[in-house]
């Protein structure tokens, strides 16, 4: 469905987008990962035709996205960052001139507007005027406007920056109900989200694609941020050393409060100190409190590959 | 041509979403009104050779107005859309640049001929009213609504590039004023400089407005201003055309 060869975007003083290749197949919900300024939007903007790329190439459903870029975003639906929208006119008015705009036959406007409504949960609201909507309901709008023409590809950056966790929770369901019959490229950066939704995804950090993968590979391919948190009543001195000491234990942090002990112990790729923790403290009678191996999440391997350098 | 349609059918309708379209019709209707009445009391006065649609469109009071409808006609536009952002949304749209272009412009244009065309009311009343002709030729009111119609696409076309340069839809007005301003004194440089030479008279009546509006009302059509102003319009809208593609690739 899309395909990016080798892209570059260059700014005058900087790269933004430095020679990119990755592919996205028809039916994936992939989703696109970096820090701020690390490129999302540049990509997603020459995506949809916005950007002239410098150099490379990439196309949408076959087509070039700037030889044939008519026809390119004929296949899309995009909703860019912060959702733009005419505050000044109303909901059900917006989306029939967006659906007329993007080469709706007339006779189908009404019943494709009446669709995107009840999709997105705006019949209420279809007479509201955009401006007195809050930013969820916006959000809600701008999806409706990405889904009016029934494109094969959404490209969606960052759609639920700024929404509290209840108009998170239903603009994620909705983004996954829209994911059976089409293909979604997202951006955003926060990660259970990822994890929920996208079958693949693809990190990109100063302009450049540090993995392309499936959330399960990327964590098993970034053991090495795991984590053993260990809470001992009235620890022992010399216990700080007995942990580093163990096998596969990269260093141990200690934090007292007035009683107990927590040390945080920070272990090398595919090691697991536990059952070596509990025996030592079973030897010593250590007095455990409580003792957790926290698995990597996504977050430690997009802190992992998107810091530094 | 449906695409077009689409967007020339928001466009006009966006003036009407504002109270400033309603604002704009009003003070315009009183002004253009009042500028009637003086241009048939100044006849009233003593014997004059001139028609009642000359003396129309030949006052400062027709020409205060006019020169500033343009900024508040197009400020919008582009500014509007650059600042709140939907310019992504129209862009990415299935539209070329060149249809938001000219459907930007012809929506401008069209809210100007709206602005106007109350006004041949007047001239229709005049004659009802007082039996007397208001031109001595149709080819004088034909002239001045030609020649009304081609001065304001160029200068509608040059508040459309003010607005497509900037966030800020007072910097485009005040800027489209000065443009306007700058082209309109040009053209008055032929009264107010002292006996210039005739290639110097010749160069800034190209520019003058009043000169062509003088000509025009008498039902005098010339063909040196309408190629001046169609290819300045031309001119005006392609470097639009770039401006917008250059502040939208620079994004």
């Amino acid at each position: 469905m899309i395909q990016v060869v080798n892209l570059t975007k260059r700014y005058p003083g900087f790269t933004a987008v430095r020679d990119i290749s990755f592919q996205v197949a028809k039916g994936e919900v992939v989703g696109f990962l970096g820090p701020n300024g690390a490129g999302k939007s540049t990509t997603m903007r020459m995506l949809t035709g916005y950007l002239p790329p410098t150099s490379g190439h990439a196309s949408i459903a076959g087509f070039d996205i700037f030889e044939q870029s008519l026809q390119a975003r004929q296949h899309l639906g995009y909703l860019p960052e912060s959702t733009p929208l005419y505050h000044d006119m109303r909901v059900h008015e917006y989306l029939r001139y967006r659906a007329s705009l993007k080469g709706v036959e007339g006779s189908k406007i009404k019943e494709r507007v009446g669709d995107v409504l009840e999709m997105c949960d705006l019949r209420e609201k279809e007479r509201a005027l955009i401006g007195t909507l809050s930013k969820g309901q916006r959000q809600r709008v701008g999806l409706a406007d990405a889904l009016v023409h029934d494109p094969d590809l959404l490209i969606l950056d960052e759609p639920t920056i700024g929404l509290d966790p209840n108009q998170i929770r239903q603009v994620r369901e909705l983004i996954k109900n829209l994911a059976n019959r089409r293909t979604v490229l997202i951006s955003t950066h926060i990660l259970p989200e990822v994890e929920m939704m996208c079958s693949r995804v693809v990190v990109i950090h100063k302009g450049r694609i540090r993995a392309s993968d499936t959330p399960e590979n990327l964590l098993q391919k970034h053991r090495s941020a795991g984590e053993v948190r260990l809470e001992l009543h009235s620890a022992p001195a010399d216990s700080l050393e007995k942990l580093s000491a163990l096998a596969g234990v990269k260093d141990v942090q200690e934090k007292k409060t007035e009683a107990d002990s927590l040390f945080l112990l920070r272990t090398e790729a595919e090691a697991d100190p536990t059952s070596e923790i509990l025996r030592l403290a079973q030897d010593r009678h250590w007095d455990v409190r409580g003792l957790v191996r926290r698995k990597p999440t996504l977050e430690d391997v997009f802190v992992d590959l998107t810091q530094g350098d | 041509m449906r695409t077009f349609l689409t967007l020339l059918g928001r466009e006009v309708k966006s003036f009407f979403y504002s109270p400033i379209a309603y604002v704009v019709l009003f003070f315009f209707l009183v002004a253009s009104g009042f500028n009637f009445f003086s241009g048939v009391s100044f006849l009233n006065q003593s014997p004059s050779e001139v028609t009642v649609v000359e003396s129309a469109f030949n006052t400062v009071l027709f020409w205060f107005p006019f020169v500033l409808i343009f900024p508040l006609i197009t400020m919008r536009t582009y500014a509007d859309e650059f600042r709140m952002g939907t310019i992504e949304t129209l862009a990415t749209a299935p539209v070329s640049d060149w249809q938001i272009v000219l459907a930007k412009f012809f929506g401008a244009l069209f809210f100007y001929i709206l602005l106007w065309a109350p006004s041949f009311l007047y001239f229709v009343a005049f004659q009802e009213i007082t039996g007397k002709q208001a031109a001595l030729a149709a080819g004088a009111f034909g002239g001045s609504y030609l020649l009304l119609l081609l001065i304001g696409a160029f200068y509608v076309a040059l508040g459309c590039l003010a607005s497509a340069l900037t966030n800020e839809q007072i910097n485009a007005a005040v800027m489209t004023f000065v443009a306007i301003f700058g082209f309109f004194v040009t053209g008055l440089l032929g009264f107010i400089l002292n006996s210039p030479s005739q290639p110097v008279r010749e160069i800034i009546s190209y520019f003058s407005a009043v000169e062509h509006m003088a000509d025009f009302s008498r039902g005098l059509i010339d063909s040196r201003p309408l190629v001046w102003y169609i290819s300045m319009t031309v001119f005006v809208l392609f470097i639009n055309l770039q401006v917008f593609q250059y502040r939208k690739w620079k994004a």
